[in-house]
């Protein structure tokens, strides 16, 4: 289909067609540390975990030649880190920021060590749906190109709030983050819901670094990530470890980074680099707005180190 | 009658009350000094398990860093980045600060000091070379004192604002080299324009290793000095043990956090101003080398302690030293170093929990023998 000339409209649906592709990774990276954080710990290792889970689901999805088992390879390799991670911040005396720091540094040596054969090769990538049939504009086409991954991202979403809310699993992530005491006197081993928590956070993040490989950009590189899984974590502070905020904070940060391109899609070439900077920028921004001085900040787990 | 209200601890020998006085210093040193053995251990099962020899391994580490005068050239010439990178991560440190950063305030000291360098090709050397130095410590503290300051005026979490900040500081390094201040003779590599010869910083004499090494090792004593026998040390430890018990104190922890952090960050930026001036000649995308993050192992190795940063950098420069004869003699990747830095790391962290847990550390273990 030849392009239709839609002139300026180009930006704007560009911006969005990016946002849904790049949101993605940040979307279950930011669920996994949300829950994880509901629970009372941070891991900023997530970086690691997600560029990890970039590898192995490339790794496996080239061996096997189905991009899902690539996806669950992931899935259990980010559980895998999550388990030592969760396993190491039981222990007192340990800072789990620290800790996280150099889970990254790990994740990042033992996926760029193992990844080397697979920069080469070529996986089968995720299927994608396309949400645009309706339109004849093959630029509205492109943009809808929705992955799968991006709707369960959503649907997942909305089940955790779901869980948070009203169930009984949800009840006790909640009672963990809030009082280690409450938790106890209620019966309940703090550090194995904290490890599971972190286990879990872990399996979603590695999930989003599956799709990184797999869909968008769509092969396995040393750069895969410029820092998403990180940023995704802020992320969580600014949507207030509500899930369903996750989801539309992901959509806003993956329109910022669609930016520079989308520009350049339209011949703004004009500080091209600085436009690679939006994301961070408006990261930081965000953090700088919704942090309080007085450090209690709203919605926050009270067991949370990053708040105390 | 009176030698019975000698009190038992004088009695014993002095050998035990030697150990005494000694072994809770000891567990300082034995710690880390034990976890960073376990580290090669572990390191060295992950190497049997690819099916490579850690013997050879560490050999090979010997022979590239340390074993002569070439590779303690190669070593010493990573020391000095490491040690004022190490330096950005411990001063914020003892005030509890976590800044991870040190990569970005590294690059844009480069950057500043590139520019200025250009800037300054009119003016006599000394006073070009100073203004180099300057705005290169000028824009590293810059950066790292706005992570400090949101983190105290804010709340903002300063692990998070710090690594944000690296990576901006990338994105406008790639902004400045491949747009305003490009030299058009740089095709394959962008870069800034290349320094006069007189604005180079060379060899010190009797060592082969440029003068950043020097201005490490003063960085550390001038640290040490700081946080061990002023008073601003003091209170800045104060502080970082306990923050509203130092402003019940009527200390200025707000100026001591900014001002720490925005020291830690001068440093790198010094970093960034030798990275430029006495190894690549211009600022380019080898600025981006990764030392701010092996910077911040070499902190918590060293317990940010700045006296243990030197030989700790020493220690982890001629690893970095010999990643190429590594690649190329045992055909193993690049990250090779990295995944031994990771598990060293999680290593060192996880042996926080044996501090006053040991018994052998303790006076008391010895005074009752």
């Amino acid at each position: 289909m030849e392009p239709v000339e839609i002139g300026l409209w180009g930006v704007p649906l560009a911006i969005l067609g990016g946002a849904i592709r790049v949101s993605t990774p940040f979307i279950f990276v930011s669920l996994g540390e949300c829950l994880t954080e509901r629970s009372g710990r941070i891991n900023l290792g997530l970086e690691g975990t997600l560029v990890f889970g970039a590898m192995s689901g490339y790794a496996i999805a080239f061996e096997t030649g189905n991009p899902f088992a690539g996806v669950l390879a992931a899935a259990l390799a980010g559980a895998c880190f999550g388990v030592l991670h969760g396993w190491i911040c039981k222990f007192k005396g340990v800072n789990d920021i620290a800790v996280g720091i150099a889970m990254m540094l790990l994740g990042m040596g033992l996926a760029f060590f193992f990844g080397k054969p697979y920069i080469q090769p070529q996986a089968p990538d995720l299927p994608a749906i396309a949400l645009g049939w309706w339109s004849d504009i093959p630029q509205v086409r492109a943009a809808l190109q929705v992955n799968v991954l991006f709707i369960a991202g959503g649907l997942l979403a909305v089940a955790m709030a779901w869980m948070f809310r009203t169930t009984r699993i949800g009840l006790i992530v909640r009672v963990v983050g809030d009082s280690t005491d409450a938790a106890r006197a209620m019966g309940l081993n703090p550090d194995l819901v904290r490890l599971l928590a972190t286990a879990a956070g872990g399996a979603l993040a590695g999930v989003g670094g599956a799709y990184l490989s797999l869909y968008y950009p769509g092969s396995w590189t040393e750069g895969i990530s410029s820092g998403q899984g990180l940023m995704a974590i802020a992320l969580v502070i600014f949507a207030r470890w509500n899930p369903i905020n996750c989801f539309w904070a992901a959509l806003l940060f993956g329109g910022a980074g669609a930016l520079g391109p989308a520009l350049q899609s339209v011949g703004i070439s004009q500080g091209y680099y600085l436009f690679f900077a939006a994301p961070y920028v408006l990261t930081l921004g965000l953090l700088i707005l919704t942090s309080s001085p007085d450090r209690a900040m709203q919605g926050a787990p009270l067991e949370l180190s990053l708040t105390k | 009658m009176s030698s019975l209200e000698h009190s038992p601890v004088q009695t014993r020998p002095t050998g035990a009350r030697f150990l005494a006085g000694l072994m809770p210093r000891a567990e300082a040193v034995a710690i880390p000094v034990g976890a960073l053995l376990a580290g090669f251990a572990a390191f060295s099962v992950f190497l049997l398990f690819v099916g490579k020899s850690p013997v050879e391994f560490f050999a090979l580490v010997w022979k590239a860093g340390f074993s002569s005068a070439f590779s303690w050239q190669n070593t010493l010439s990573r020391v000095a980045p490491l040690v004022l990178a190490a330096l950005c991560v411990a001063l914020p440190a003892r005030l509890g600060l976590v800044v991870i950063g040190g990569e970005g305030a590294i690059v844009l000291g480069g950057l500043a000091a590139a520019v200025t360098g250009t800037a300054a090709a009119g003016l006599p050397a000394g006073a070009g070379m100073m203004a180099m130095v300057l705005a290169g410590m000028a824009l590293g503290g810059l950066c790292i004192g706005a992570v400090g300051a949101l983190r105290i005026k804010r709340g903002v979490n300063e692990t998070i604002s710090s690594l944000l900040m690296a990576y901006i500081a990338i994105a406008l390094l790639n902004h400045f080299v491949e747009g305003p201040f490009r030299d058009p003779a740089s095709l394959n590599k962008p870069s800034t324009a290349p320094l006069a010869e007189a604005l180079r910083v060379g060899d010190m004499p009797f060592i082969a290793a440029h003068w950043g090494v020097l201005a490490g090792v003063a960085a550390c004593l001038i640290s040490w000095i700081l946080i061990e026998r002023t008073t601003l040390g003091f209170a800045a430890r104060i502080a970082g043990d306990n923050v509203r018990a130092a402003q019940v104190q009527g200390l200025p922890v707000s100026r001591l956090v900014i001002g720490f952090s925005a020291l830690g960050g001068a440093f790198a930026g010094l970093a960034g101003y030798f990275e430029v001036a006495a190894v690549h000649g211009s600022a380019n995308a080898s600025l981006i080398a990764g030392y701010g993050y092996t910077g911040i192992l070499v902190a918590f190795l060293a317990r940010h302690n700045p006296l243990a940063i030197l030989p700790v950098a020493i220690l982890l420069g001629g690893f970095e030293a010999s990643s190429g004869l590594i690649q190329r003699r045992m055909d193993l990747p690049d990250a090779t170093i990295l995944v031994f830095e990771g598990m060293v790391f999680v290593i060192i962290l996880l042996s926080e929990m044996l501090y006053g847990r040991l018994r052998a550390f303790t006076p008391g273990f010895w005074e009752t023998r």
